[in-house]
């Protein structure tokens, strides 16, 4: 894996500089931090960051600071699918207890942490505005909702095939 | 059925597009605000509608926006807060997911009135395919003519940007919001300035709401006055009310703010009742920083007073025994949720939101949740209850930004009003590893609609 943008992804990175005035393409640093994670395996190692800071002529210190600060960058590599369950109090009451447990059981691990084959990782998350719909969790870009072990059980199988299906 | 402004469209096949939103009368507020009206006009208009800002704080919005200062040559800016973060709030994501160009619309006037050329929406980074959505639709309106140089020919150009968070509740704060759309951590800034002086880029800068900018539209549409006949008092309007917990039917709903907290929850209209045919507990009524109400407060004041969805009548009776309208996130806790176990979750909750800038509400918001922590486990002691009331009253008011009193006040309602609930957790060690509280705390017996 090189830790370069290819010419697709530098096509996006000038767009989202573009949206900003002369001179202020730091502001571009959250959106070029998401392309840089989805670009390079889901994670931002330091390489990475730096690469970024280079890109956006800031120091590597100010791109380590917002990574650091930010929930949604992963400063560890991750599994292929991130299961993101949300724990805050309106889907606590909802039953996202009970889910939890499940998944820890299903895949055998504990929150933060890959299964073996490298194709989940467990997290609890705060709230990510879906509580009308709970239990529920986000898995790369999008949300599954009204959580059930039945439903959980064909996510797993869902991913677990497509991975098969790659390889 | 309410008065609807905002989803009166929501379920028309295909509204998600410009063709359609078009065809059912989109843009024609923002034609009516472009070609015959005057900048003046339209702030007054929106003035005179006694909008309140939907984000949380109530604001009125016109009054916002006179503030903004015009420097000779500075550019100004519109910020569209799209952060929703605030535990029980999905609102705005309903609105932008099923009526993107409604919220374009309402961005493309308010920017006319502010002079502001490049807007952005400060959308939270989880919402992804929302951001996509957004993104698609102002692709639409650009082709379209609404979005770009020289709109319908006036001279004004505009061009909206979709920014993404990346999983910070703190950027919800108008002036973290801004540090984070500079490329910063969400650290928020001491005020004054304010961004109505100096925002973005040191620039005049609005922040306002989703809900607050697409109820412009209806506004420009039936004028100021018409708007402000909807509702009650300093409540113009309606509302948008995303209900969640134990409820039969969560979801949001767009409310005219007389309706009673009590048809609200039992109406089928709306929530539908309690789910699993139990008992109604306590409710927090507009996101998790405001005050919980235990049940017989929440459908009547102290007064014995009915109780409306509406700011007076949510806040009727201060902090003693009322609560807040906040952001509408609206959840309910049926008789088997625990309190403490509850107010762990947001403790925690704030604690993992924390920019960490101000002592207080740094070590504060840890020392609560380790607190609560300890008293939902069976150890808790008789003075934790004192200290976590202490711990709240030292935070609040004494930090930079208004988490701190936001990670405050759910603690302090939870024990103003359920003390004895914490008492029985810390009395009945083991028993209250397995068993539940319930409804034991009542004073009054608890009004439960036959
Ligand atoms: C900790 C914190 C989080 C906030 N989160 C949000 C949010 O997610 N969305 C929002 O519109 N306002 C939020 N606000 C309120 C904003 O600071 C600001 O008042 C609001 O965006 C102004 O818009 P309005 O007047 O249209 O409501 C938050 C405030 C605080 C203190
Ligand atoms: S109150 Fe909390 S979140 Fe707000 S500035 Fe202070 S430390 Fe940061
Ligand atoms: S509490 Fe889980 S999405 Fe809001």
């Amino acid at each position: 894996m090189s830790l370069q943008f290819n010419n697709e992804q530098l096509t996006e990175f000038k767009r989202l500089v573009a949206r900003y005035p002369e001179g202020k393409q730091k502001s571009a640093l959250l959106p070029v931090l998401h392309l840089a994670q989805d670009s390079f395996g889901g994670w931002l190692p330091t390489a990475a960051m730096d690469y970024v800071a280079v890109l956006l002529n800031i120091e590597p210190i100010e791109v380590y600071e917002v990574a650091t600060f930010y929930s949604m960058y992963n400063l560890k590599p991750v599994g292929k699918f991130v299961f993101e369950v949300c724990q805050t109090g309106p889907c606590m009451i909802s039953g996202s207890e009970n889910i939890i447990a499940y998944i820890q059981q299903q895949l055998g691990i504990k929150p933060g942490e890959t299964t073996k084959d490298g194709i989940f990782t467990l997290k609890l998350v705060e709230c990510l505005g879906a509580c009308g719909y709970a239990p529920m969790m986000q898995v790369g870009k999008i949300y599954r909702e009204h959580l059930t072990k039945e439903k959980v059980d064909a996510i797993i199988a869902e991913y677990r095939m497509q991975v098969a299906a790659q390889n | 059925m309410g008065v609807k402004l905002l989803l009166e469209k929501a379920n028309v096949p295909g509204i998600r597009t410009y063709d359609v939103y078009r065809r059912e009368g989109g843009y024609s507020a923002a034609e009516k605000a472009l070609k015959e009206m005057t900048i003046e006009s339209i702030v007054e208009e929106v003035k005179k509608s006694g909008l309140r800002g939907r984000g949380g704080a109530g604001f009125p919005a016109g009054m916002k926006w006179s503030f903004i200062a015009k420097p000779e040559g500075v550019p100004r800016h519109l910020v569209c807060n799209a952060d929703e973060s605030e535990p029980g709030t999905f609102k705005d994501r309903y609105l932008m997911e099923f009526l993107p160009h409604l919220l374009i619309e309402g961005l493309l006037i308010s920017s006319f009135a502010l002079g502001s050329n490049d807007t952005y929406i400060y959308i939270r980074g989880e919402y992804a395919w929302v951001a996509t959505i957004l993104e698609e639709a102002i692709e639409e309106a650009t082709k379209n003519g609404w979005l770009g140089k020289n709109i319908l020919g006036t001279g004004f150009d505009c061009m909206i940007h979709v920014h993404r968070g990346a999983g910070a509740y703190i950027c919800g704060e108008e002036t973290a919001l801004i540090e984070s759309l500079e490329g910063k951590r969400g650290n928020p800034r001491i005020k004054p300035p304010f961004p109505a002086i100096q925002g973005l880029w040191m620039r005049p800068t609005v922040v306002n709401n989703v809900e607050t900018l697409a109820a412009v539209v209806p506004i420009i549409k039936m004028g100021g006055d018409e708007y402000a006949k909807i509702g009650v008092g300093r409540s113009t309007g309606t509302k948008l009310i995303s209900a969640c917990g134990n409820i039969n039917k969560p979801g949001v709903y767009e409310i005219d703010m007389t309706i009673s907290v009590e048809d609200f929850i039992y109406s089928d209209e709306y929530c539908g009742g309690i789910a699993n045919g139990k008992k109604l507990k306590a409710c927090i009524p507009g996101g998790s920083s405001v005050p919980i109400l235990p049940a017989n407060l929440l459908l009547k004041t102290a007064k014995g007073e009915t109780r409306y969805m509406n700011y007076e009548s949510l806040s009727d009776g201060g902090f003693a025994t009322g609560s807040m309208m906040g952001s509408g996130g609206f959840i309910i806790l049926d008789e088997d949720q625990c309190i403490v176990k509850n107010t762990l979750t947001l403790a925690r909750f704030y604690r993992h939101e924390s920019c960490g800038q101000c002592s207080p509400c740094r070590e504060g918001t840890g020392w609560m949740e380790k607190i609560l922590q300890k008293i939902e486990a069976g150890k808790g002691e008789i003075s934790d209850i004192d200290l976590l009331w202490d711990i709240q009253r030292k935070i609040e008011g004494n930090t930079i930004c208004p988490l701190g009193d936001a990670a405050a006040w759910p603690v302090a309602a939870a024990i103003r009003h359920f003390r004895d609930e914490f008492e029985w957790h810390i009395n009945n060690r083991e028993l209250s590893q397995t068993s539940n509280f319930g409804l034991q705390h009542y004073a009054d017996p608890i009004h439960v609609p036959a």
